[in-house]
């Protein structure tokens, strides 16, 4: 009964957390739902330092870390010092860039990471009322909009050995009135559900003992819309409740440790030997409804809209296919390496390479032809994926943060 | 609109009276004692969050070096909590009144008794409302406990030893080079000294200057098979004589190894042989002069475990995840005399390009990272003493 509640609770918290968006929000990792996907205005197709550029702001430290955009509220997370123990989020008012607050915070677990990354590397998460920011140093912090703490964990204080000298980057998700976040290394590897009103644990589950980068994702149960959050590991992707922890069902295959899942339609597409679309059962297993190994991504995230799925491997390949058998229906060839993943608005996909370069390509709807139809450059490196928010995109180097946007 | 103002009026009132309260009242004690109170998973978090609102609702600028001070008696979760007041005051403060009365923040960063992220929390709020802050305070921070405050003054002797390099005034640059490589504890700054005095025929034993080990005696390979004698507590580890070093049944004998890596590195590839699956230990004596705290700080992208005397005091059962310096930090207390120093490394059996890598590098420093030797090391002859050594052969 305890349990029917809690899932009814879930689901009514959910429903209130969408509610509390503005169609034009990005509020976490790869925005609404991770999906990658908006079907705001499209920003403009071209920019440069001095062209399409609404404003541009200065950041106090480092991060491949991605905005967010709650409202007219843009979110950064930032680390610095010389052993980038101080953590920063900033939020700057979205119409003009003016910075509205900063909070710095030192870390209390690993801050080393390899030198083209950064304790800032997970992206912040928001319910549109509270903010969590999480580093690779595993110091989870909420705040509300206008900057009040409102808790704080140490997660690689609770546990020293949570921690991966390359650097962490899983991005934590709200689900119901949990933040998931996930911290899987050789040391203490665990994904945990903390209540979003009081920074208490709720659950803890143990994770395998090998290091990872990808987030957890959202999902909704079919039969009962309660809350379901995916962790995907290099050995495996597993389905969970997301009040309770307790695993539903499980992949066991070898799946990528950068590259996250996207899920759209009922279906789950894994990184996994090349891509691979899953059907979640009432079995313990999922149905394997196709895999094609010329999909694999590089670093960035898949991307799945309209029946057509989005991937962009190590060698810089675009390639559209089709979400019903996975076979490939155009690829284009970009030029760069791409760490962040792309945004899709309308049938337009902009893609950042890291060096500062985009490539804007616009997809036809039968998904059977692409072409760049635009380009942006600015100062680099950009390892973020991009903001998308009132026909406007954000990114951000270790630098700087730009608003794209037409005059 | 009138109304609008008037409540916001009425509410500024009450903020301030109730400021006014608190310090009266001495209900600031009680709230940052339950920030204090906070400790690991999320305990205290809920008492935390409303102390909290209520500090930050019910002080102002006088508060600061209080609610600063309280730094000085918790752990890093509630020293976050107590910063996160600090600035949303300080920031709302200057916001209503252009900047923040110095003057008492000053003497409590004047105060080295105060925890040194505190202190270096007041400067950064000083300078924000006295821009002329850094010039006054940081050239008297050279030797400070807060190694942030420290970076900033060797900051600045590098940049006058440039100068007057620039200048011609070689003497004099090579002086100022050498105070900021005595204060300087961040590699970047050590490093930066240090080319530049190699340029000037000055060089530096970096070896010697971080404090790394140089010696030691290795007893290896020793069975890892994935990676389990991590947790094998082979003999050695259970007692160690440092006058009878205990050899296992079969061929394995102690090897001694001396390092000239200048970073200290040893390579046990090379010292033991490429082996994977493997793990050695690693032992070296280190004579202290008196009992002192120290930190042994290890480098090294294999599983390793560091004992002091004994006392196991750092465990990591990572491989082949970046290799830094000062990476894993062990603390402990050397006692007079002869000290043992065992580590464990241990090899995996991932057969990637990236994955051959067995070795380490271990110094042994004072908890700000300056190295402490042990009495039996010869201290390296300077540029100088070797010129004079010269000049007198001669």
């Amino acid at each position: 009964m305890s349990r029917f509640i809690n899932k009814l609770r879930i689901v009514a918290s959910t429903s209130l957390a969408v509610t509390m968006f503005c169609a034009a929000d990005w509020p976490q990792f790869r925005g609404p739902n991770s999906s990658g996907v908006s079907g705001d205005r499209q920003p403009p197709s071209d920019w440069s330092e001095g062209q399409n550029i609404a404003w541009k702001a200065d950041l106090p430290g480092r991060g491949p870390s991605s905005p967010i955009v709650i409202g007219n509220r843009v979110v950064v997370t930032c680390s610095s010092g010389v052993n980038q123990d101080r953590l920063h989020v900033i939020c700057f008012d979205a119409t003009n860039g003016n910075q509205l607050w900063q909070r710095q915070f030192w870390a209390t677990g690993r801050t080393l990471s390899h030198p083209s990354s950064a304790n800032a590397a997970p992206t912040p998460v928001s319910d549109g009322k509270l903010i969590f920011a999480f580093y690779s140093s595993n110091d989870l912090i909420c705040l509300d909009l206008d900057g009040n703490l409102k808790w704080l964990r140490g997660v690689g204080h609770d546990f020293p050995h949570a921690g991966n000298d390359v650097g962490m980057s899983s991005s934590p998700v709200i689900v119901g009135d949990l933040v998931i976040v996930q911290v899987e290394c050789q040391g203490d590897s665990f994904a945990t559900g903390i209540d979003k009103y009081h920074g208490e644990t709720r659950w803890r589950i143990d994770r395998p003992l090998q290091a990872n980068w990808t987030s957890p994702v959202a999902m909704s149960s079919d039969k009962s819309g309660a809350g379901i959050v995916l962790l995907q590991s290099p050995a495996h992707i597993t389905a969970h409740e997301a009040d309770t922890g307790k695993q539903i069902w499980e992949y066991r295959a070898a799946c990528e440790g950068i590259p996250s899942a996207a899920v759209s339609g009922g279906l789950i597409y894994v990184p996994s030997k090349g891509m691979t679309a899953l059907r979640p059962s009432s079995s313990p297993e999922p149905e394997v409804v196709w895999n094609v190994s010329t999909l694999l991504p590089g670093a960035s995230s898949p991307i799945v809209h309209d029946g057509h799925l989005f991937t962009i491997n190590r060698a810089g390949v675009l390639s559209c296919a089709d979400t019903a058998d996975g076979q490939v229906l155009c690829r284009v060839r970009l030029s760069g390496e791409f760490w962040g993943s792309p945004a899709l608005v309308v049938n337009r996909l902009y893609c950042f390479g890291q060096n500062g370069a985009a490539q804007v390509v616009e997809i036809s709807a039968d998904g059977r032809r692409g072409e760049i139809v635009g380009k942006g450059q600015l100062e680099g490196p950009i390892q973020c994926s991009p903001a998308v928010a009132d026909g406007a995109l954000y990114v951000r180097s270790d630098r700087h943060l730009w608003k794209i946007a037409a005059p | 609109m009138r109304r609008c103002c008037f409540g916001c009026v009425s509410v500024m009132a009450w903020s301030l009276a109730a400021g006014m309260a608190l310090a009266q009242s001495g209900a600031l004690p009680p709230l940052l004692k339950t920030l204090q109170a906070v400790d690991r998973e999320g305990k205290g978090n809920r008492a935390a969050s409303q102390a909290w609102a209520d500090l930050i609702n019910q002080s102002d600028a006088s508060q600061l070096p209080t609610i600063l001070a309280a730094m000085d008696d918790c752990g890093p979760l509630a020293s976050n909590w107590l910063r996160a007041a600090v600035d949303t005051i300080a920031e709302r403060e200057t916001k209503a009144k252009g900047k923040l009365p110095t003057s008492d923040l000053e003497a409590f960063l004047g105060d080295k008794q105060h925890h040194p992220r505190a202190r270096r929390l007041a400067y950064e709020w000083i300078t924000r409302s006295d821009p002329s802050a850094p010039d006054r305070l940081i050239p008297t921070m050279l030797n400070d406990p807060s190694l942030e405050l420290r970076r900033d003054a060797v900051a600045r002797e590098l940049a006058a030893a440039d100068k007057s390099l620039g200048e011609k005034q070689t003497d004099q640059a090579v002086a100022t080079y050498r105070v900021a490589m005595d204060s300087a504890r961040d590699l970047d700054q050590v490093k930066a000294a240090a080319e530049a005095l190699k340029k000037l025929d000055h060089p530096v034993n970096l070896t010697y200057h971080f404090g790394f080990l140089q010696d030691w005696k290795f007893l290896g390979p020793l069975a890892n098979p994935q990676g389990k004698g991590f947790d094998i507590a082979y003999p050695l580890e259970k007692s160690l004589d440092l006058n009878n070093l205990l050899e296992p049944d079969g061929e394995l004998k102690w090897i001694a190894y001396h390092t000239d890596d200048e970073y200290g590195f040893v390579d046990l590839n090379k010292a033991i042989g490429k082996h994977k699956g493997a793990l050695a230990y690693a032992v070296a004596e280190f004579q202290s002069e008196w009992p002192q705290p120290v930190e042994l700080r290890l480098g090294s992208e294999n599983a390793n475990k560091i004992w002091l005397n004994g006392e196991l005091i750092s465990s990591a059962n990572v491989y082949h995840a970046n290799g830094t310096m000062d990476q894993y930090v062990g603390r402990g207390k050397m006692k007079a005399g002869r000290n043992a120093i065992v580590l464990k490394i241990c090899q995996n059996e991932q057969t990637e390009d990236w994955a051959q890598d067995w070795k380490f590098q271990l110094r042994v420093c004072d908890s700000t990272g300056k190295a402490i030797h042990s009495t039996d090391r010869v201290a390296p002859r300077t540029a100088q003493l070797q010129n004079a050594k010269n000049a007198i052969q001669e």
